[in-house]
């Protein structure tokens, strides 16, 4: 394999997160930033955030087979998306907003700069969201995306992929990330999912089959549960606690 | 100590739009007309390591209101909520990178004891070509608090101007500049959060 320039700079735990500079992807040369992350204690700032005052949406939202208004259903194959989101202590966040957005069945996101001679479907926005209930589970009704080929390098294609953003209970849960499919071969080629710097963390972005999930003559499951950052210090981080002297 | 391991980061690509700015989800103008405090407009441009302007950034703020409370259960604080201000923004770039809101300054938030933080907003910045997000603070560069604030002193002296918006020459409205600058001379501090 060759030889890919990873750059030093990570924003939390570096078995988890994907570090800023990932040269193979290749958007990150020129965006990564390349001084140190400094350091900072949390404070209440930090501590609270806008995700439990924002719950205007309504159940419609969350189907995105039919959420485009036409009266028309999305063609592909419909999926129930379902899990639970928590915290690393595994404390459940209940009514914590996630936004997802997607490629249709051919792969197509409805989006100006996407052209490629996918085909559109005139009955899928590709755009979806949802609240965690009390018992801090989302369940979203979609079809499955396409693969989707981008410029990256020659003959690159992204997994297919749901894009998720989670609007957690502070600001440490903040979270953008992507969930993949299984049994996907373009997985090992996605320089993105693989910026992710172990096999294991890797294997956290991948929803799993669950056939107790999947609806008898309706639409197949799959369960993906998300892990975000809860209100705790790092052993690196203090809370409420002076700063280092000037 | 985490029980469960985190879920990892993903870039928010390019196709972010239409779902986190569709209409009833983006927030250039965080006030309402009976918001208490002092208008302020923030603009600025998204930047990265060549100078070229990023039009497909996403750029979130959070803040206190006029009188340093968070809307937030966390904050249990004296300061008295404002019933017309969340404190909570979310603006896409436009061709030439730039951002905006329309807000109003922050109050000075605790930090412990009796000692207060500086007039902050948070920032934080999602791109297509980031992984991870960013997170940063926006200072005001008029501000005396500045010297004494917490965080701001965590940050290397030679870097803290990168946080401080300048206040643009008098005009019919208050305008703060804030340029975030991804990568090279200039490169903003982010935080390690």
């Amino acid at each position: 394999m060759k030889h890919i320039t990873i750059g030093e700079i990570v924003r939390g735990d570096r078995e988890v997160f994907p570090p800023y500079l990932y040269e193979a992807y290749q958007a990150t040369r020129r965006r990564a930033p390349t001084l140190p992350l400094i350091e900072v204690p949390l404070t209440l700032s930090e501590l609270t955030g806008p995700g439990p005052a924002i719950s205007a949406i309504t159940p419609a939202d969350a189907d995105l087979t039919r959420n485009a208004g036409t009266g028309g259903e999305a063609i592909g194959q419909r999926i129930i998306v379902t899990g639970r989101v928590l915290d690393d202590r595994g404390n459940p966040m209940p009514n914590t907003l996630l936004e997802i957005w997607q490629a249709n069945a051919a792969g197509r996101y409805l989006h100006k700069r996407d052209q490629w001679p996918g085909p559109l479907d005139p009955n899928f926005l590709g755009i979806g969201r949802c609240l965690t209930n009390e018992d801090s589970i989302y369940r979203f009704l979609t079809i499955r995306p396409g693969a989707y080929p981008w410029k990256n390098h020659p003959n690159a294609w992204r997994p297919a992929h749901i894009h998720f953003s989670v609007l957690g209970p502070n600001q440490l849960a903040r979270l953008v990330t992507q969930m993949y499919f299984p049994d996907d071969p373009l997985h090992q080629l996605d320089p993105i999912m693989n910026a992710v710097p172990t096999e294991q963390a890797r294997k956290r972005l991948i929803a799993a089959y669950d056939h107790d999930v999947t609806e008898p003559e309706w639409a197949l499951g799959y369960r993906w549960n998300i892990v975000a950052r809860g209100p705790y210090a790092t052993p690196f981080e203090s809370v409420g606690s002076g700063g280092t002297a000037p | 100590m985490r029980l469960f391991p985190l879920t990892s980061s993903q870039t928010v690509g390019p196709f972010f739009a239409p779902a986190l700015l569709r209409e009833d989800a983006r927030r250039n103008v965080l006030t309402q007309p009976e918001t208490a405090g002092e208008r302020i407009r923030l603009e600025g441009r998204v930047l990265d390591g060549e100078g070229m302007p990023i039009p497909d950034a996403l750029v979130e703020i959070w803040q206190a209101n006029a009188h340093g409370r968070y809307h937030h259960p966390t904050d249990q604080g004296p300061a008295p909520l404002d019933a017309s201000f969340l404190g909570f923004g979310r603006s896409g770039t436009a061709e030439d990178g730039s951002y905006w809101f329309e807000t109003i300054k922050p109050g000075s938030v605790p930090f412990e004891g009796a000692r207060l933080q500086a007039p902050h907003i948070c920032v934080t910045v999602f791109a297509r070509g980031l992984l991870n997000h960013l997170v940063t603070r926006l200072y005001f560069e008029d501000e005396p608090s500045n010297s004494s604030d917490p965080v701001l002193q965590c940050v290397p002296a030679e870097r803290r101007a990168t946080l401080l918006a300048r206040r643009k020459p008098a005009g019919a409205v208050v305008v703060y500049r804030f340029d975030i600058v991804l990568q090279g001379a200039n490169e903003t501090a982010f935080f390690n959060l």
